[in-house]
């Protein structure tokens, strides 16, 4: 059976850093305290750009990386939590602004899991047969869901995007996005929650804490398990960006020594369905990790929702 | 167990996990005024004591456990 693998990584920030400093002018908080707590130095946030502007910049970007062109491109999936609008989705303006025509085009919505369960639902479709080169796109505008003046959330959050191609495998050639392991904890759905017409970002900070540290580890080793490959031979492991304490706790457990521990999170903040792919793009980028390594991808957030693969890095 | 012997524990998971000195650690002190141990930090104590005692500590009873002592007697009563 075809499989398939991520053969591009792109991703997009906007201009604008916001540090702990400029967050202490909004509420009573500070640099340390903001360093200690969740790991982040600074963030970026977006003046004008939508979450499809993000999401285009960096697919395009990906796009660019992979060799391949718009015509190539036969489906787009974008995971996000923050789109503004109910119609069109982001994936059909994502379409439009890169003039892919006539793709299959829907958003995922599991908030901070997003990009593992969107690039789980097309490696499937690749294997299915209903895709060849797909575009898989996390993409958050926190920035319009957050509350400025509550110091518990709004030194968390931030915007941003990060993409990858998927193009199916040749039959000779090994799968490089190893079986996805995805789940939820829907009676804990009140720990993470965007509600109502005016939405702001709400979460119970312990009881997301404890089940990341405790849930998830056990998780992503049935990932690695299910793709065949042993945690000591990770080059790397990108989680969720929620917390440094949360993914340092998550990394203990895992036992990865060999493994470069993404942490994105502390120039980047909490990018929900982008964190991933962000973090991921940028360690390519940076060739930190040689290509067709085995890489350990993993989300967790609202809902609760958990999705996670072994990839080989592009 | 006696009150004594889940101090003790309770000390030694302080000192792993927030490394909090086993010598300050009294019924009377507050976790986070007196041993200066964060929010996130109380929940992985939380977590290491229900493997140590052997008991269920639920989310929303973390918030009621102030002092050590509110700790010890919580264990106690489920052990």
């Amino acid at each position: 059976m075809t499989g398939s693998r991520i053969v591009s990584m792109g991703h997009y920030q906007p201009s604008r850093v916001v540090t702990n400093d400029d967050i202490a002018q909004l509420v009573d908080t500070n640099d340390e305290w903001i360093r200690d707590r969740v790991g982040i130095v600074s963030r970026r946030i977006a003046d004008s750009e939508t979450v499809a502007d993000m999401a285009a910049a960096a697919a395009g970007k990906a796009l660019a990386n992979s060799g391949l062109t718009a015509a190539d491109i036969d489906l787009v999936v974008v995971a996000t939590c923050t789109s503004i609008d109910r119609s069109p989705n982001v994936a059909c303006r994502v379409a439009a602004k890169l003039g892919i025509t006539a793709p299959g085009a829907f958003d995922v919505n599991t908030a901070c899991s997003g990009f593992a369960y969107a690039l789980g639902t097309v490696d499937h479709a690749i294997r299915a047969g209903a895709s060849r080169n797909a575009l898989v796109i996390g993409a958050e505008k926190l920035s319009d869901f957050t509350d400025w003046t509550d110091r518990s959330t709004c030194i968390i959050f931030a915007d941003g995007a990060g993409a990858a191609v998927v193009s199916a495998t040749a039959d000779d050639e090994p799968a490089g996005i190893g079986p996805v392991v995805w789940g939820s904890a829907p009676e804990k759905s009140d720990a993470v929650r965007i509600e109502g017409w005016r939405p702001y970002v709400q979460q119970e900070g312990q009881a997301v804490f404890r089940w990341a540290t405790t849930a998830i580890a056990p998780l992503a080793l049935q990932a690695c398990e299910r793709a065949g490959v042993h945690p000591s031979e990770l080059a790397a492991f990108v989680p969720h960006q929620a917390n440094t304490r949360i993914i340092d706790g998550i990394a203990k457990r895992l036992n990865i020594p060999n493994a470069i521990i993404a942490k994105d999170i502390v120039e980047s903040g909490n990018t929900s369905a982008a964190s991933v792919p962000l973090a991921l793009s940028k360690l390519v980028e940076r060739r930190e990790v040689p290509s067709g390594a085995p890489v350990l991808l993993f989300g967790f957030g609202g809902g609760l929702t958990y999705a996670g693969q072994v990839i080989r890095c592009p | 167990m006696t009150r004594d012997e889940i101090t003790t524990g309770l000390a030694e998971i302080l000192e792993e996990v927030a490394g909090v000195n086993p010598d300050d650690v009294a019924e009377g002190k507050s976790f986070t005024d007196d041993l200066d141990v964060d929010s996130l930090s109380m929940v992985e104590v939380v977590v290491a004591a229900e493997e140590k005692f052997g008991v269920k500590i639920p989310d929303n009873e973390v918030q009621n456990l102030k002092t050590v002592g509110d700790a010890v007697s919580y264990i106690a009563a489920q052990s």
